[in-house]
């Protein structure tokens, strides 16, 4: 006898607009405010109801403001959906690891080169399993190659690397000046207290720096293959010429940032008891934000997510290097700037548009990414005048999209959009419905040179187990929270 | 002792149901649907490296939360996988106990057919109960 399934049902959708969809609070006894969901009208009528069960649970946390936002790429996660974006209070509000996701500061990363799809065809093979060498991927893995400084790291260098970010990576030769112009952040939160973090975080994050992870994380050589705005791509440093390389990845904070997680979501179900709250869902098991506890985590997310801009950083070192190696040519020679980096699992403090005047909120974001619009002040001046870069991370058979940040996204969504395409299909049910040898296969007749740790891990992120990238960012663009700016084709894939 | 995993759930994730006459067996059965997400055949780890913890809890559910925690924790610090657990539940003074002994082998990506990375167990639906053959569990692992 299985356990009783749950009894989800389908909501009554407002419609707000072609793309923009409201459950209201009436849905489920409890919720504070209504969900709304930005998605076109046939992505919605595909997700699953999981989605409007977990986004209405959310709406029910203490001091959450506006909405339980969710996104096109929406689908069910644990506890909140993936795709989700909700703001809270400082003063009524709550902070909730669960509502970030255990892979604090899973982000996107993309870098440019000023090589063409003619001048790397030929030596894709060579490039890819040089960088399946370099970058340590899959279950596991750890930082056992080059730069083996980074193996193993003693606990006071580890904490001054995840206290100060990315700033560390380059004043010890991880990265160039110019880099920390292109990252959120500026690859490092300032509020990361190491104090604040658990001995067995430590143990298990100190041989991950530098690693990609597995699942669906990722390392892609891409080329540009459509242009939607040629003058912010311009602008960009992108498609001045035809056919351009860049080069993504997908990865977060490793066991580091899951521990962290897995730390406070135990110490969060107990404060819940202390301070009177009730969800749910122990997986929004949740802390005031003005709490000891809600500070602690705070303090202890941020190293979690110094440590992923770090990972990420150091990944790009490797890229670089590899590039040198096969291109014989110095990465600066190769122009390979970074074109910014994102951070799609977070909770930060962020002044929003609020009653006429301004506010400070925190703002969580689980598999969403921050969309800020032109002349933000929080952009460096590279973005300031077009908006922040958004990168979305498709399927590996479908590619990706980088689109910009508006202000209507700052005045409707806490200045949040969409992370990815989405899944549509369980890993257990691609598993047994796709091979991972026949994938690798056929995306080889395709173009697309794969590398995997795992055949099994591969067929879990076959495309058909996601939805339609078009569709996806085409909702955004629709609702002009993210706008189009250029569509990514892989040509090389490795996968941890 | 056994296990199953969903198909048409926690798309994103990995969920199953584990059983066991005992707690001591469900415990075990959950230990093993863990390994099994993250390696192909593992009954044949070897029994080489010897890990042991003690977890204590409030009730039965966070103290298996703790236990697979553990295991979640031990493959990423030590790099350890396990094919066998000697598991002991215990009360006491209100609380719960586990004391397990693992045995398997470090991790080596040229001997085992890693599949997916267990990021953390999650407490989404996380649930234990009593049937009339014993006891089952529903676990949502992080992906």
């Amino acid at each position: 006898m299985g356990f009783k399934q749950d009894n989800l049902r389908k909501p009554d959708f407002k419609q707000v607009s072609d793309v923009v969809w409201e459950v209201p609070t009436s849905f489920k006894q409890g919720m504070r405010v209504p969900v709304r969901i930005y998605a076109m009208k046939k992505l919605l009528d595909e997700m699953d109801l999981e989605v409007f069960d977990q986004a209405s649970n959310a709406a029910m946390m203490p001091g959450i403001q506006k909405y339980s936002f969710v996104f096109s790429d929406g689908h069910s996660g644990y506890g909140v959906p993936v795709g989700w974006c909700g703001a809270f209070d400082l003063k009524e509000g709550v902070i909730s690891p669960g509502a970030i996701g255990f892979d604090q500061n899973c982000g996107m990363r993309l870098i440019k080169t000023n090589l063409t799809l003619e001048q790397v065809k030929p030596k894709i093979k060579e490039l890819t399993d040089l960088l399946f060498k370099m970058v340590p991927a899959g279950v596991g893995a750890t930082a056992y190659q080059e730069p083996k400084e980074i193996a193993n790291i003693p606990e006071s260098k580890f904490k001054e690397i995840v206290e100060t970010g990315v700033k560390w990576a380059v004043e010890n030769g991880y990265g160039w000046e110019q880099d920390l112009e292109r990252l959120e952040e500026r690859g490092g939160v300032n509020y990361a207290d190491f104090s604040k973090v658990s001995r067995e975080a430590y143990k298990r994050g100190k041989s991950q720096i530098g690693t990609l992870g597995s699942g669906n994380h990722y390392l892609e050589i891409q080329v540009i293959d459509k242009v939607f705005d040629q003058e912010i791509a311009n602008k960009w440093g992108l498609a001045a010429e035809k056919d351009q390389i860049c080069i993504m990845v997908h990865c977060g904070s490793r066991g580091f940032g899951h521990q962290i997680c897995t730390d406070y979501l135990s110490i969060f179900v107990n404060a819940m008891k202390k301070y009177k709250i009730n969800v749910p869902d122990q997986q929004l098991a949740c802390a005031p934000f003005d709490s000891q506890e809600g500070q602690d985590f705070l303090g202890a997310m941020g190293c979690g997510i110094n440590f992923a801009f770090v990972n990420r950083q150091l990944i790009t070192y490797q890229i670089r290097r590899a590039f040198e190696m096969t291109f014989n040519k110095s990465a600066e020679e190769l122009e390979m700037e970074i074109i910014y980096d994102v951070a799609h699992n977070t909770a930060k403090l962020e002044e929003h548009i609020w009653n006429g005047g301004k506010k400070k909120f925190i703002v969580h974001r689980k598999g969403a990414t921050r969309s800020f619009g032109p002349g933000n002040s929080e952009l460096s001046d590279v973005y300031k005048k077009t908006g922040q870069p958004v990168i979305v991370g498709g399927s590996m058979e479908t590619g990706s999209f980088l689109c910009v940040g508006t202000r209507k996204a700052e005045e409707e969504t806490f200045g949040t959009t969409l992370h990815g395409s989405g899944r549509t299909m369980s890993r257990t049910k691609a598993k047994h419905m796709f091979r991972g040898d026949v994938l690798q296969k056929k995306m080889l007749e395709k173009g697309i040179y794969v590398k995997a740790t795992t055949m099994s891990g591969l067929a879990e992120e076959a495309g058909a187990a996601y939805k339609d990238i078009n569709e996806v960012v085409e909702s955004m663009h629709k609702a002009g929270i993210s706008l189009k700016v250029l569509r990514l084709r892989p040509i090389a894939n490795i996968k941890g | 002792m056994a296990y199953k995993f969903f198909e048409d759930v926690s798309i994103a994730d990995v969920e199953f149901e584990a059983t066991g006459k005992t707690l001591k067996e469900l415990f075990e059965s959950s230990a093993h649907a863990l390994t099994d997400v993250q390696i192909k055949d593992s009954r044949k780890l070897k029994p080489i490296e010897r890990y042991y913890f003690e977890k204590e809890a409030e009730n039965i559910e966070m103290l298996l939360f703790n236990f697979l925690s553990e295991l979640v924790l031990v493959k990423d610090a030590e790099q350890l996988l396990f094919s066998k657990f000697n598991i002991e539940i215990l009360p006491i003074n209100g609380k719960w106990k586990v004391k397990c002994e693992c045995f398997g082998e470090k991790i080596d990506p040229e001997k085992h057919e890693l599949l997916v990375d267990v990021k953390a167990v999650t407490m989404h639906k996380f649930k234990i109960e009593e049937t009339k053959n014993g006891w089952k569990a529903r676990v949502v692992l992080d992906i």
